[in-house]
């Protein structure tokens, strides 16, 4: 027999609120283009991206400290295939130590070629050391800086 | 803790294909459930409460689904909850069912779920909402990708090439050919692995698990009731669940306490489950394992944390063919995760496909004189890992 079916859509706007700590790290971002975390003042871990709280011990973090704008990175990986609603392919994106930092923050890797997939995975590889570059346009947003090998 | 134990006496679970057009999302919920219940020989009047498995909304489209399936389980007037924590979700759900029976406030539960994850068109669309909104929303995360970055991790840590990955999916793909509930059943080799298209390197499509539909049903019991009705049943003795924390840059950098190329986690849930069981030594004392492994490489880092291998040692072992069917300790003999996932269920498959193993109901990817088994899932990115041992 002939089986049918209906297409049906999900379009939902959000407005996110971003809370004190973050509001604050996207407008160092926009305004000076630097990055940074927030000091748990029991481990004197530097959380980065910046965190109101520690999640080991459960109180607010104390300390603003300036990370970066040079680090390594930590993981990547390099996106050839189209996905519904994620940028056109290839991109190359990961998570970088930042220098002072902790924790690896997230972010896109531009300025390789990403043609030959193993050659572009050996500049990529770990501990490889990264520049953070930020756009001439700053909005506040994770968007606004990237990472460039150094 | 009761010392009357939790039995599964049903199982029932769909053939997985890509689509299933012939079914609405209640039908192929009810098609498990009546597999279940016809295994189990039990009517619905004995179900006294149903757990419903259920993973996020919009992979199936529909606004808490459970509402739509909960006459496809019989739950009408009955106690009736949803679990969802991912990919773990099938998992989850059996441990919530066990929970009711060991608590002593049920003898007879049912868990069921199903999932179409072919309709959804794609899955990483729905899956990349799990990151935060504020800070990691913007990148481009998806679950491939954050599992490719475990395998560059698991890579430089212990030495795990392509080829090692692509083992895994030749090993699988072999021991799902022999299971007819499994998606994908097409026999490859190693060189066409590696010739598959990179989808985030170093995963390539023949790396990766399926978007499958169909449904799974388990229903437990208590041993009392069981014995009472003499009833045939396989034993859940050790379970867990151990969460780790959210943010995936916090599983690298200086000195994490976990890291993202381990499922440390997932290790700690095997301990709980393992000292709850009385097993001291898994890799002595369980004969077979269906662990979550969405991907080929993390197929490596679950035999891990399952205690079957020293860190790392996996990579050797799987060559030598330790994991295979047939081999000293068979993982994933149904074909596992990375041939079938229909996640709202993919879990409780594992689940199902260790009673089935100890209870020698395998048919033809039976492990030969299995009678303890391990069945893990993996939800989120690391926030659920839950495990069960099982025994005859």
């Amino acid at each position: 027999m002939e089986l049918m079916t209906r297409q049906e859509t999900w379009n939902i706007t959000y407005n996110h609120a971003l809370g004190e700590t973050a509001s604050w790290f996207y407008a160092q971002i926009r305004d000076h283009s630097k990055i940074y975390g927030r000091r748990c003042a029991a481990t004197g871990r530097v959380l980065v991206p910046p965190r109101s709280f520690s999640d080991q011990t459960l109180e607010p973090t104390t300390e603003w400290v300036e990370v970066g704008p040079g680090g390594r990175i930590e993981a990547f990986t390099i996106v050839y295939e189209e996905f519904q609603n994620l940028p056109p392919p290839p991109y190359a994106f990961g998570y970088v130590l930042l220098d002072g930092a902790d924790t690896a923050l997230g972010g896109y890797f531009k300025g390789l070629d990403l043609t030959d997939p193993a050659k572009a995975a050996e500049r990529l590889k770990m501990g490889t050391r990264v520049v953070t570059k930020f756009a001439e346009q700053r909005t506040g947003d994770v968007l606004d800086f990237w990472y460039e090998i150094a | 803790m009761s010392t009357d134990r939790v039995g599964i006496i049903g199982i029932g679970q769909s053939r997985f294909t890509a689509r299933r057009d012939d079914a609405s999302y209640p039908d192929l919920v009810r098609e498990a459930v009546v597999l279940a219940m016809n295994d189990a020989k039990l009517g619905f009047d004995d179900i006294e409460a149903v757990v419903y498995s259920l993973s996020p909304d919009a992979m199936v489209g529909i606004g808490n689904a459970e509402r739509l399936g909960v006459e496809a389980v019989g739950a009408r007037n009955k106690r009736f909850l949803r679990i969802n924590t991912g990919g773990a979700t099938g998992i989850s759900s059996v441990a919530a069912a066990y929970y009711h029976i060991a608590s002593g406030v049920c003898d007879v539960v049912l868990t069921a779920g199903a999932d179409k994850v072919g309709e959804c068109g794609d899955s990483q669309t729905v899956l990349n909402k799990i990151w935060d909104p504020t800070y990691e929303r913007q990148l481009p995360l998806g679950t491939i990708n954050m599992l490719g970055m475990s395998a560059i991790r698991y890579m430089d840590r212990y030495g795990m090439t392509e080829e090692d990955m692509a083992r895994v999916t030749v090993k699988n793909r072999r021991q799902a050919s022999l299971n007819p509930n499994a998606h994908l059943r097409k026999v490859v080799t190693i060189d066409e692995v590696l010739a598959s298209r990179y989808i985030a390197w170093p995963i390539k499509l023949m790396d990766c698990c399926p978007q499958s539909s169909g449904g799974g049903a388990l229903v437990l019991a208590s041993e009392r009731y069981i014995k009472q009705h003499n009833l045939d049943a396989v034993w859940i003795t050790g379970l867990a669940h151990c969460s780790e924390s959210y943010w995936l840059g916090d599983r690298m950098g200086k000195n994490p306490a976990a890291d993202h190329a381990d499922a440390f986690a997932l290790g700690r849930s095997f301990q709980r489950a393992y000292k709850m069981a009385g097993i001291t030594n898994p890799g002595e004392q369980v004969h077979v394992a269906e662990l979550y492994a969405p991907f080929s490489n993390t197929e490596y880092h679950s035999i891990d944390a399952a205690g079957l291998a020293k860190p790392g040692e996996s990579i050797a072992m799987l060559r030598e063919g330790q994991f295979e069917l047939g081999g000293r300790l068979p993982v994933n003999a149904s074909g596992g995760t990375l041939c079938t996932n229909a996640i709202a269920v993919t879990a409780m498959i594992r689940v199902a496909e260790v009673a089935l193993q100890v209870w020698g109901r395998a048919g033809g990817h039976q492990a030969k004189g299995a009678r303890v088994g391990i069945a893990s899932g993996n939800g989120g990115d690391h926030q659920f890992f839950g495990t069960m041992v099982i025994e005859a």
